[in-house]
């Protein structure tokens, strides 16, 4: 029975996700999508992928992470290095993609592995700030890192492009501040909407397993779980080099989303590990279907506001603390199910009736 | 009682978002026929435009801006916003070019690629025909990658990394980066300015980082001996009293400031509470300095930068007694370059003959050629002309800071 | 000498931090949430001061009395309106809250100000202290910024463990139940540990654009999270913590810009940070937390 209602769940995740596609693929060759939803779709992937994975380390582990950005801006880099690294010997521009979505991934995946080790002995608002630091000194080092490549190899400084001393045939790559530009813009809404499938597939497949319980379990009492010889150390590991993973995935599809990619405050500082937070803590923790949710509409809330020009940043701060009241204040929730009995009460009887 | 809290908060969510997409079809079938990349499509929606800006005949050609007008970089975005708006309306009062109107609409975003994607499209919705913008090198780097696709004709004010206007599309007003730090270190090489340079820069922006390449590069030809080079990064751009200390250490006569003028008035303020006095030397970036409020003028005396635009000159005074009575705030470089930017479509929309109802690809073949064939007197620079790489040719004037004014050189 | 010149700046940097941790800490230890609107309340107090000396003219003493004020009373309202209806909610809801405030204030403010950044005028009128000879040079605001954490630092130490609401912040912090049991009005205690924090910002804020005399909206969000990553290395909840982690962090800064490399002083600073937490899992002064079965 319980199986049951799991399996109808998470179809249902999965074809809202299908559906989504199909109607954005209606519109699309009908011409009735406008230029704005076209520019959006990927991005909105990107927030649903991140969404997801960081649900994983903070929904499903219970590990507040505040560096989610620092992975996806790992992965990015990687992915994007790759590329143009590969420009000549691959020419194929979606193979060179696909490849450096692995890359990205298996890159991320490894940070996460080698951050975790040293930094999840620690506990709650701890291990949310060396999450948070982390993730600085990524963006840090990116934004100070210069990186060419000429006919003797690679050339590294983090200085200047001077310093890397190219020779005439040198290019730079990784331009520090500058970052890396005129990367091919291979990201589709469909290979997005594959990855978002995918991130789902792990994800739930993940949870509903015996080592997501395991997962769970430390979550929840990390003693009793101790106790019954669950290796608390391994599985938290996995959880977290798995989100970072699937982080980095989201970085390389945004790196193949935009022309010019730059480790900014904005997008891969403390304030976007934030945001991904907000998807996860407003979709609701440990709820899949509902930060995925959450991420698509809380990244178009900014753009559907556009009309009230100085406004929207406001009226998106305001909105953000008034859901959070009202989603997650004492007084609301008691006051939600006292409607929603009395709602119940009153359809009972008019079933009856009927 | 989770579960019926975490289902309530889900239809929520889904229920806000089919309320959001529901507006949003809503909203696209009436814009979207409009929106469409047909020539028949667009020239419907100029009509209606037109309809709209009564009088004019030739119709009204949209133009849209980009730009930060929110976040830490919102000044350069309002600026730029201001400055096309304000060129558009004179223009518009004389009567338009050939009776075509000009009508501006700008989009923020917050210095961000991803976000200015956002607003491009969301200018494509509204119709627009030729992109102003946008204001700052990262995200004009990602429109243009989107602009060349679409081929629309973009013209960006204040982008000033090489990669901007790397496709054939994409004109700007501005100088690039490298140029500047070369004709700095050139120009302070030939007036001897100084032997012993300190450089303070910020290495989190393209435009800083750029400028400073090329000057170091240059300074070594010059002769000029760098004994400080300091950065800072825009998480740490309010205190400068180490960088200040070095280069006062290393005695340093002339610190080079590749910088904006928000953070060059702070290093100004300090090194003054420090009493360090050596020439300071800025770029166009420094432009603004005597406009930031509050500020002690006094500390600015001597200050050197090469600009092509001074609010004070008098080639700019009507444009600078105007801005200020518009949006009550002194005008600054942004702001000049988009002014210009709007005055060279317009030359060039006369130029090449293009009218309102063209669709914006075919507009933005024309302008391609136009924009290479005309030649502005604008406020940033006298008989600006344009090569096809969409580079401005130009001269920067150097300028010195004397009882709170500029001062030729 | 350029040596004991980087150093004095760098506390001075750090007992900014200090003091703006000092009130992130009270704020965690007493009602166990991670403000981080924290940070944007020290611009509230910068655009105060800056309208009340700068525009009109008054003397810079009334300005900061009156940040002090508006600073007390913005504290004590938030927490009415956006923190305490969230009591008893996960800590989550209230960080991601306390995060739409802050994105509130920084807008609220550039609708009002704009986004042009403006020279604040320091409010501190100290000559400067020359010594060995006019070879060191220590700034009016950089003394009077360290004299200043220091009395904050006796001051609150005394409030605490002197006067009776001191002690409740105390009783509330050790154990939110048991307070309550005692008679305590822990909802009471709570305001008045953010009327203290939020006029703490406002003293911090005044101190900071002084030193650093550039004031826009976005002034306060970067020494928020650095003091925050101050109040964590100290050890959140504890107060000589905040000072001592405050200080230290500032005097990192400085050094590591001075001697290592100005693109990568904040890497060094969140490095030495997660090292310090790894040999010291709750901070240099932070209690050792033992888990019950």
């Amino acid at each position: 029975m319980k199986k049951n209602k799991l399996l109808i769940q998470n179809s249902i995740t999965y074809a809202i996700v299908i559906a989504c596609w199909i109607v954005a693929q209606i519109l699309i060759s009908t011409g009735n999508m406008k230029s704005l939803m076209k520019g959006l779709l990927v991005p909105l992937c990107i927030y649903a992928i991140l969404a997801i994975s960081l649900n994983l380390t903070v929904g499903i582990l219970g590990e507040l992470s505040l560096g989610h950005a620092g992975f996806m801006c790992v992965g990015a880099f990687s992915g994007a290095f790759f590329t143009k690294c590969m420009e000549n010997v691959i020419p194929d521009v979606t193979v060179r993609f696909l490849i450096a979505l692995l890359i990205g991934a298996a890159v991320a995946g490894v940070c996460g592995i080698l951050i975790g080790i040293p930094v999840l002995r620690l506990k709650g608002d701890y291990l949310a700030i060396v999450t948070l630091a982390f993730g600085e000194i990524i963006k840090n080092l990116i934004n100070a890192m210069y990186v060419g490549k000429d006919a003797s190899g690679f050339h590294f400084s983090i200085k200047d492009s001077l310093s890397l001393g190219l020779d005439d045939t040198g290019v730079v790559i990784i331009k520090g501040a500058q970052g890396i530009t005129g990367t091919p813009k291979a990201a589709t809404f469909t290979i997005a909407i594959i990855l978002v499938l995918l991130t789902l597939f792990i994800t739930l497949n993940l949870i509903n397993s015996r080592t997501g319980r395991a997962i769970m379990s430390i979550r929840d009492n990390r003693i009793a779980a101790e106790s019954v010889g669950i290796n608390i150390t391994k599985y938290k590991l996995m959880a977290f080099s798995i989100s970072a993973a699937l982080a980095g995935v989201a970085g390389v599809l945004y790196a193949h989303n935009l022309s010019s990619l730059a480790a900014t405050p904005k997008n891969f500082g403390y304030n976007m590990s934030i945001m991904i937070l907000v998807f996860v803590v407003l979709g609701g923790l440990g709820n899949i279907r509902g930060s995925m949710i959450a991420a698509v509409v809380l990244t178009m809330l900014p753009e559907l506001l556009r009309g009230l020009n100085d406004y929207r940043m406001l009226i998106y701060a305001v909105v953000l603390i008034v859901m959070m009241l009202f989603n997650s204040s004492p007084k609301a929730i008691e006051m939600r199910s006292v409607f929603m009995d009395r709602l119940k009460s009153k359809k009972k009887p008019a079933k009856e009736a009927a | 009682m989770r579960k019926v809290v975490s289902l309530g908060l889900a239809a929520m969510m889904a229920l806000s978002l089919t309320a959001c997409g529901g507006g949003d079809t809503a909203a696209t079938t009436a814009a979207a026929k409009d929106a469409e990349t047909t020539a028949a499509a667009d020239s419907a929606e100029t009509t209606a435009a037109a309809g709209e800006a009564a009088g004019a005949e030739a119709g009204t050609i949209k133009l849209g801006v980009i730009g930060p007008l929110t976040g830490p970089a919102a000044t350069y975005g309002i600026a730029v916003a201001n400055g096309a708006d304000m060129a558009a309306k004179e223009i518009n009062a004389a009567g338009g070019v050939n009776g075509i109107m000009f009508e501006v609409q700008a989009e923020d975003d917050e210095n961000d690629p991803e976000k200015s994607i956002n607003a491009y499209n969301t200018l494509k919705d509204a119709g627009m025909q030729m992109l102003v913008g946008t204001t700052t090198s990262k995200p004009c780097i990602a429109v243009a990658a989107e602009t060349a696709n679409d081929n629309m004709f973009q013209i960006t004010p204040s982008g000033s990394a090489v990669e901007c206007v790397a496709n054939d599309n994409v004109f700007r007003v501005c100088f690039a980066d490298p140029d500047q730090g070369t004709v700095s270190a050139k120009y302070i090489g030939e007036n001897k300015l100084a032997t012993k340079v300190a450089i303070i820069y910020d290495s989190s922006t393209e435009y800083s980082a750029g400028i400073r390449e090329t000057f170091v590069k240059e300074a070594a030809n010059e002769g000029l001996e760098i004994v400080a080079d300091e950065a800072f990064t825009a998480d740490s751009n309010t205190d400068f009293s180490v960088q200040l200390d070095k280069a006062k250490e290393a005695g340093a006569e002339l610190v080079f400031l590749p910088i904006y003028y928000q953070e060059a008035s702070v290093i100004l303020k300090q090194a003054h509470d420090k009493e360090f006095a050596p020439i300071f030397f800025g770029c166009d970036g420094m432009d603004g300095i005597l406009s930031v409020e509050n500020f002690d003028t006094s500390l600015a005396e001597g200050l050197m930068l090469l600009t092509p635009f001074s609010s004070t000159d008098d080639s700019s005074k009507k444009f600078t007694e105007d801005y200020v009575a518009a949006y009550g705030t002194d005008p600054n470089q942004f702001g000049a370059d988009s002014y210009d930017a709007v005055y060279a479509i317009a030359a060039a929309v006369e130029k090449a003959g293009i009218t309102a109802d063209m669709d914006y690809s075919a507009m933005c073949d024309a302008m391609k050629t136009a924009m290479t064939e005309i030649s502005i007197d604008g406020l940033t620079g006298a008989g600006m002309t344009w090569n096809a790489a969409g580079e401005p040719n130009k001269a920067p004037k150097a300028v010195k800071i004397v009882n709170g004014a500029y001062e030729m050189q | 000498m350029s040596f004991l010149s980087y150093l004095i700046n760098g506390i001075s940097l750090g007992s900014i931090y200090a003091i703006i941790a000092l009130g992130y800490t009270m704020v965690y230890g007493i009602a166990r949430m991670l403000n981080f609107a924290h940070g944007d309340i020290i611009m509230v107090g910068g655009f105060v001061i800056f309208t009340i000396v700068s525009t009109l003219s008054l003397p810079p003493m009334l300005g900061i009395l009156a940040a002090v004020a508006a600073c007390t009373l913005l504290g004590v309202v938030i927490e009415r309106v956006a923190y305490k209806p969230l009591r008893g909610a996960s800590s989550l809801a209230v960080l991601i809250t306390a995060i739409g405030v802050s994105y509130l204030l920084q807008n609220v403010a550039l609708l009002i100000f704009g986004s042009n950044a403006r020279q604040f005028t320091s409010v501190v009128n100290v000559p400067n202290l020359k010594l060995a000879g006019g070879a060191l040079s220590i700034s009016g605001v950089t003394m009077v910024t360290i004299a200043s954490c220091i009395v904050i630092m006796v001051g609150l130490t005394t409030f605490i463990n002197k006067t009776k609401i001191g002690q409740a912040m105390l009783a509330v912090s050790e154990d939110t139940g048991a307070a309550t049991l005692m008679g305590i009005d822990v909802n009471k205690t709570i305001s008045v540990t953010f009327a203290i924090g939020s006029a703490l910002a406002a003293i911090a804020g005044a101190l900071l654009c002084s030193t650093y005399p550039s004031l826009t909206p976005y002034t306060g969000s970067m020494p928020g999270i650095k003091a925050f990553v101050a109040a964590v290395f100290g050890g959140i909840g504890s107060i000589p913590g905040a000072m001592i982690g405050g200080i230290l962090l500032g005097i990192i800064e400085n050094l590591s810009k001075a001697y290592i490399s100005s693109q990568l002083s904040d890497a060094i600073v969140f490095a030495v940070l997660i090292v310090v937490l790894l040999v010291r899992p709750t901070g240099i002064l932070g209690k050792k937390i033992t888990e019950k079965v």
